[in-house]
């Protein structure tokens, strides 16, 4: 049993909690991910760490409630359990001093993106985050991020904080500014990871997207995350989740990611009633 | 008086009613018929079927005690050799091993070894399983990777010598493959876990949610234990690498089967975990995977469930048994026939699939004939759901993760029979050496590795 040992809500529907879950802690690294169950009728679902600590042996997630688990996993609270808390699973991102790099997060992808952030600045490199929401309500880890970023923008999409706009208008905004940019880490809806994906694409410029399709086992057994890469067929939960988002078949993924919508409202229905 | 040449039937679940629920097939044996069955036996003295048992199972030992009506002394003299009779007495392919060497063979069938050996440990199970004596304590410590048949069986033999065993399991449920894999209806799970609960009675200690070479790596098990057995099995899908095969619909036979033996997807929404079918399926494939999907889809309410196979009945690598079982449920076998691409409608929803007809010409490296397709004999077939069941390779994560560990071709740890690999200290048994194979064999490897380590951590100061 891995407890819950802090939560906080961070707007109606995205939460943030830490796990007690030591062994997960104790390895840990930027990029990677865990698969939770609740409880033993549950499903196995993947959630990208959004920070660990070591010392505490806690593993922090922020999750977006959006299905069945996530609506379940939201009406927990600090001093509950969770029956299987496993990882850490899939690739660490690839920390090296690159130069410049920008680091975009878009609605809960701002999660995954904060450990990323502060580990690219800590080596080094001139980070600038532009992070971006439907409306300042989802807006996540600002101040956090912030801290680490050389450079920090925020877009909404109604205005409400920020820029009015998405994200990749920034982007294309340093870009046309002759800004010379070394890599660029994108982590968000699949639709924002393509755009921006598109954006970077003329120019050759180093793009990486981190990917959460549906996952079973997230060991390389089940193949449900596969994507297609470029000519090939990876699996997120052990080739990735980080992949060239120039090679990435977005739309496909986009897919296969409705794959269960309908099951997904039937579970949930059948937990109102 | 001379020798029944037939088996004793044992009763089944009638195919139109078992297509509708995941109750196991067959029912057993009772007393009376296996005391029957078991007299059959011809008590040889060379014991021609001991040759064909990768556990070492006397078998003429434990018939003549049923024979005698002692069923309790047979349970005995299985479980000294097996840890998992429940298990192999369904899912091992008898004929090819015990009775396909059986004497009565040459002038009928041969004695039901692998029924008897499942009616002994239903037996034993309904009346409360007895806990042998253990050796005593070595103080060495096993690190076991993974809790399929080879690192179960292991386990237990291990534990059984007197030494501390933990197992590493990634998943949150024990027994790998006979949890995610085999379907309920041929291995009811209660019994994996009433077999898996005897292991944890010997004392061996299992823990889950720990994906070896992620939470902890072979080199830090290697650090707090005096050896380590890797059984990770062979979980990697293959793909038929064709067109198509990202599209909503199309599932790996791991993918299919995991959803719904182990999350339990056939209950859904009782349990969380979803899976749907709609009403035709195609199952590519025809080994015993391949079997387990297509029947798995039948139950699950599929109307119509194809095996197709691009080779014919002849070269089937599934069990007779399993084919037996698939053709009585009314799965449509289309042999000599090869997919060429998934066709989906404008939402990415598998509609169709393209095959082509084949004919088989000369033999391949495997001996089999091999399939050549006959130009012009496209097809489609409406389908809503694909099941890729052509086999899984042995999963990298931990020959990955390991520093100068010998690894085959295939991506298999090099081992020897013993299971000793190129480290010292850590051996490999099962499908992740050997590639896939059977239940069986990697009990049997679990079995002869376990003998090494007691002999490798004893000789170490």
């Amino acid at each position: 049993m891995y407890k819950i040992v802090e939560k906080k809500v961070l707007s109606e529907t995205v939460k943030m909690m830490n796990i007690k879950a030591p062994l997960v802690a104790k390895k840990a690294q930027a990029g990677q991910f865990i698969i939770l169950r609740i409880d033993e009728s549950g499903e196995r679902i993947p959630l990208t760490i959004a920070d660990y600590d070591r010392k505490q042996g806690t593993i922090t997630i922020i999750f977006l409630e959006v299905g069945k688990t996530t609506k379940q996993l939201g009406t927990l609270n600090v001093g509950d359990s969770l029956l299987n808390f496993a990882g850490p699973l899939g690739a660490p991102s690839e920390i090296k001093n690159y130069g410049t790099v920008v680091c975009i997060g878009g609605g809960v992808g701002i999660a995954p993106l904060y450990p990323i952030v502060k580990e690219l600045k800590k080596i080094g490199n001139h980070v600038i985050s532009i992070l971006g929401a439907r409306n300042k309500k989802l807006l996540l880890l600002e101040k956090e991020i912030e801290e680490f970023s050389d450079e920090f923008y925020i877009t909404t999409d109604d205005g409400s904080k920020g820029r009015k706009g998405f994200v990749s208008e920034v982007l294309q905004k340093l870009i046309d500014e002759k800004r010379e940019i070394d890599m660029v880490m994108a982590i968000g809806p699949v639709i924002m990871m393509k755009v921006v994906a598109n954006v970077t694409r003329p120019y050759k410029i180093k793009t990486l997207v981190s990917l959460n399709p549906i996952m079973v086992d997230g060991t390389g057994m089940c193949g449900g995350c596969r994507v297609s890469v470029g000519d090939e067929i990876k699996f997120a939960c052990v080739d990735g989740p980080e992949f060239d988002g120039h090679l990435v078949d977005f739309d496909n993924l986009m897919l296969r990611n409705r794959r269960f919508l309908c099951e997904e409202e039937k579970a949930c229905k059948c937990t109102e009633v | 008086m001379a020798v029944r040449k037939t088996k004793h039937e044992m009763p089944e679940q009638p195919p139109k009613e078992r297509i509708k629920n995941f109750k196991e097939v067959p029912h057993g044996y009772s007393n009376e018929t296996a005391i029957e069955e078991a007299k059959r036996c011809l008590q040889c003295k060379n014991k021609p079927c001991m040759d064909g048992c990768p556990v070492e199972i006397d078998i003429p030992g434990f018939i003549n005690c049923i024979a005698q009506g002692d069923f309790e002394k047979a349970a005995e003299i299985i479980k000294a050799k097996n840890s998992l009779p429940a298990i192999s007495g369904r899912v091992c392919p008898y004929e090819n091993q015990c009775e396909g060497e059986c004497t009565i063979k040459k002038i009928g069938e041969p004695v039901a070894i692998g029924r008897l050996e499942r009616f002994i440990a239903d037996y034993e199970r309904g009346k409360g399983v007895k806990i042998p004596k253990k050796a005593k304590s070595t103080g060495k410590k096993v690190a076991v990777v993974g809790s399929g048949p080879a690192g179960l069986t292991c386990a237990g033999d291990l534990a059984k010598m007197g030494h501390a065993v933990t197992v590493f399991e990634a998943l949150h449920a024990p027994a790998g493959v006979l949890m995610y894999g085999i379907p309920e209806f041929r291995l009811p799970k209660k019994i994996v876990e009433a077999e898996v609960d005897y292991i944890k009675k010997l004392g061996v200690d299992i823990k889950y949610d720990i994906v070896v070479g992620k939470t902890i790596t072979v080199d830090e098990l290697l650090h707090d234990y005096d050896a380590v057995f890797i059984g990770t099995g062979a979980g990697l899908p293959r793909w038929l690498n064709v067109p198509g095969e990202n599209l909503d619909g199309v599932y790996s036979a791991n993918e299919f089967l995991t959803r719904v033996n182990m999350m339990k997807a056939y209950k859904f929404p009782e349990y969380d975990t979803p899976i749907k079918i709609g009403k035709v399926v195609a199952t590519f494939g025809a080994g015993n995977v391949a079997m387990d999907s297509a029947r798995t889809a039948l139950r699950l309410g599929a109307e119509k469930s194809y095996i197709i196979y691009r080779r014919s009945e002849k070269e089937m690598p599934a069990r007779d048994e399993e084919i037996g079982h698939a053709k009585e449920e009314g799965i449509i076998f289309k042999l000599l026939t090869n997919p060429k691409r998934f066709i989906g409608d404008d939402k990415g929803l598998l509609t169709q699939v393209k095959c082509i007809k084949m004919k088989l010409g000369e033999p391949d490296d495997s001996g089999r004939r091999r399939p050549i397709p006959i130009p012009g004999s496209e097809e489609k077939i409406d389908i809503e759901t694909a099941i890729v069941a052509i086999g899984q390779s042995p999963n990298p994560l931990i020959p990955k993760t390991v520093k100068g560990l010998k690894i085959g071709k295939w991506g298999n740890i090099i081992a020897d029979d013993d299971g000793q690999t190129s480290i010292p200290g850590i051996f490999a048994g099962g499908d992740i050496a050997t590639g896939a194979a059977t239940v069986i064999l990697a009990m049997g490897a679990g079995k002869r590795a376990a003998r090494a380590i007691d002999k490798y951590v004893k000789s170490k100061k």
